[in-house]
């Protein structure tokens, strides 16, 4: 792997501060030259600015019906129609982005946190440790894709939280074996045994020269990973497991929309529009992450 | 070979064993007494609970319910549904035919899309054939199966009403599901493939061959995939798996009675027998899968059988 020797070349001298910063400043240059990656990053900043503004670009309330005006065609008043209901369907597509990806993101967290801790401990510690580790990775990788989640949703109940907890959960295994994978190659290297055979306690070796070793991968991970957690949350949503109306989820909203397909496709077209341009944005940023951080990556 | 074969299913027993016991828990991780799950919305009085739990076996110790439950899945599901009353083990035999004929469909698609478009794009790198199927796939990875399956319908059936629009029987109800359903699992197919198949490609090996004037058909065929085949089975593995998991949304969206519809239904109806078995038997049969590809690294790859053989 030369990428990782790279980076191991890199780390010990961390004493030369500015040979650290100005790869980093490398890596970002590198990543603006990434088409993709910028596009997809420009795409995202626009849905966050959109969620964090959303009282002040939309007029309608999300929740708030009005029977009179149901299942109207996109038009001047309600440039994406509304549902049956009447909601104005442009508020909620854009409340939504408040709900989902912040939905995404924790998700990610809880298979980061999860994956670090669990990867860290069986690639650091080995052994029994890490037989049990990867014995309990097994268990959780014999459930087949969304079956984890379904597992865990059926078992904690159906909600927001529960939906999040269950993605976050049945995503950690693919963490867990990266970390540790990078954390096995990362424990041989000779800075690492020559900071053992000085006595730098086991914490620091691990947080301060094992943990930058994973980082690159991980990071990668979890932003490709934000995009399919966003999917599968709408997912659990659209099946009924997840987020209960009258939230403004884009998953719900296909849900309820599942019936109007034939009369108003309008309540379909454009809360399916909005995952696929969040969860495309945030792969492209993804990819271009991973070219520039780790191009042997196979993901 | 025998003993590789053999030391691949003796790892594989323990984790089916492990997810029997982590199923068999489900009830029991559940916020609330399982006797008054069992009962459901209906009002109870406590001695219909307490005798709910003793005909539940919830009064004995928990290693003799779990061995009742696991002899009870290895008879084949002897527990009954909360809202139908009828053996679990039919309403999942009655239902499994349509999951396997959309989930084979869908992996013959996705395979002969994600795969074909994988080779013929790593063949050709950067060229506009290229650009335009990585677009594609790129695309495919951030698309909601359910989304996907609504346009579809929308389109196909709504509008041009070539196809019915739900339900299951005869071919033309099985086109839209499983065309959905393949065409989403291509996408990280055709990613993967052509990143190994490039990899590959790049090797001296096939340098070597084409130097000895080996037909380039010969070069890509027999250097170049079957030294790519590895990871590519790996994933064809692991997209049963998200076949297994799309199928519970495609069934959704198409309104077919498999499975998926089975497990969703159980859950949102509290049926927590039937979600349990189903989540079981799905589980086991994804473990075989992939017990079924890692064998056959060995008849791939000698030197993953060697290796097993020294330990």
């Amino acid at each position: 792997m030369t990428t990782s020797t790279t980076r191991a070349v890199a780390q010990p001298v961390s004493a030369l501060k500015p040979r650290h910063d100005s790869m980093l400043r490398m890596s970002l240059r590198r990543l603006l030259r990434n088409r993709g990656a910028v596009i997809g990053g420009i795409i995202l900043l626009v849905l966050i600015v959109a969620a964090v503004a959303a009282p002040l670009i939309s007029p309608y309330d999300p929740v708030e019906m009005n029977p009179p005006a149901r299942l109207q065609s996109p038009g001047l008043s309600h440039p994406f129609g509304t549902d049956n209901f009447g909601r104005d369907i442009f508020a909620r597509v854009l409340y939504g982005t408040r709900i989902s990806l912040p939905m995404g993101i924790i998700a990610v967290a809880i298979s980061l946190i999860i994956g670090l801790v669990g990867g860290l401990l069986a690639g650091y510690y080995g052994r029994w440790v890490d037989a049990g580790i990867m014995r309990a990775v097994d268990v959780m990788l014999a459930f087949p894709g969304l079956l984890l989640a379904l597992a865990i949703v059926a078992t904690l109940g159906p909600s927001l939280v529960n939906a999040m907890i269950a993605v976050g959960i049945a995503a950690a295994p693919t963490y867990i074996r990266v970390v540790r994978a990078n954390v096995l190659s990362a424990r041989e290297y000779d800075y690492v045994e020559a900071a053992r055979s000085v006595g730098v306690p086991e914490r620091t070796i691990i947080l301060r020269h094992i943990l930058p070793n994973v980082s690159a991968p991980v990071i990668v991970l979890a932003t490709l990973g934000v995009a399919g957690a966003i999917i599968t949350a709408a997912a659990l949503s659209y099946l009924g497991l997840g987020v209960k109306p009258p939230t403004p989820e884009w998953g719900s909203m296909l849900r309820e929309a599942s019936n109007y397909l034939r009369l108003a496709p309008w309540t379909t077209t454009f809360p399916g529009l909005a995952i696929v341009v969040a969860a495309l944005a945030i792969n492209l940023l993804g990819d271009g992450l991973r070219d520039t951080l780790d191009p042997r990556m196979k993901l | 070979m025998f003993r590789y074969i053999l030391l691949r299913i003796a790892l594989a027993l323990p984790t089916i064993v492990l997810v029997s016991i982590l199923v068999f828990l489900m009830l029991y991780l559940t916020p609330g007494d399982p006797a008054s799950i069992y009962v459901g919305d209906r009002q109870a009085t406590p001695e219909r609970l307490a005798q709910v739990r003793h005909e539940m076996g919830l009064d004995r110790p928990i290693l003799v319910q779990y061995a009742d439950f696991a002899t009870g899945m290895l008879r084949g599901g002897a527990s009954r549904s909360l809202q139908t009353n009828r053996a679990v083990s039919d309403e999942i035999m009655e239902r499994l035919p349509s999951t396997l004929e959309l989930t084979i469909a869908a992996f013959l698609i996705s395979v002969f899309i994600g795969g074909g478009l994988g080779i013929l794009s790593a063949l050709r790198p950067n060229s506009w054939f290229d650009t335009a199927t990585r677009a594609v796939a790129m695309a495919g990875v951030s698309m909601p199966v359910f989304w996907l399956g609504a346009l579809v319908i929308f389109i196909f059936s709504v509008q041009l009403r070539w196809f019915p629009v739900t339900g299951e029987g005869g071919w033309e109800r099985l086109v839209m599901p499983a065309a959905v359903l393949g065409l989403v699992t291509a996408a990280p197919l055709m990613r993967l493939v052509r990143g190994s198949m490039l990899e590959v490609m790049g090797m001296d090996y096939i340098t070597t061959a084409r130097a000895k004037g080996q037909r380039e058909s010969a070069v890509v065929l027999g250097h170049g995939l079957r030294n790519a085949l590895i990871p590519i089975v790996t994933v064809m593995g692991l997209q049963l798996g998200a076949l297994l998991g799309g199928a519970v949304i495609t069934e959704a969206v198409f309104a077919r009675p498999g499975i998926g519809r089975l497990i969703v239904d159980s859950i949102l109806s509290k049926d927590f027998p039937v979600v349990q078995a189903t989540i079981l038997y799905v589980a086991v049969i994804y473990i075989v899968i992939n017990l079924v590809v890692d064998i056959s690294y060995g008849f791939l790859d000698p030197r993953i059988r060697l290796g097993a053989g020294q330990r």
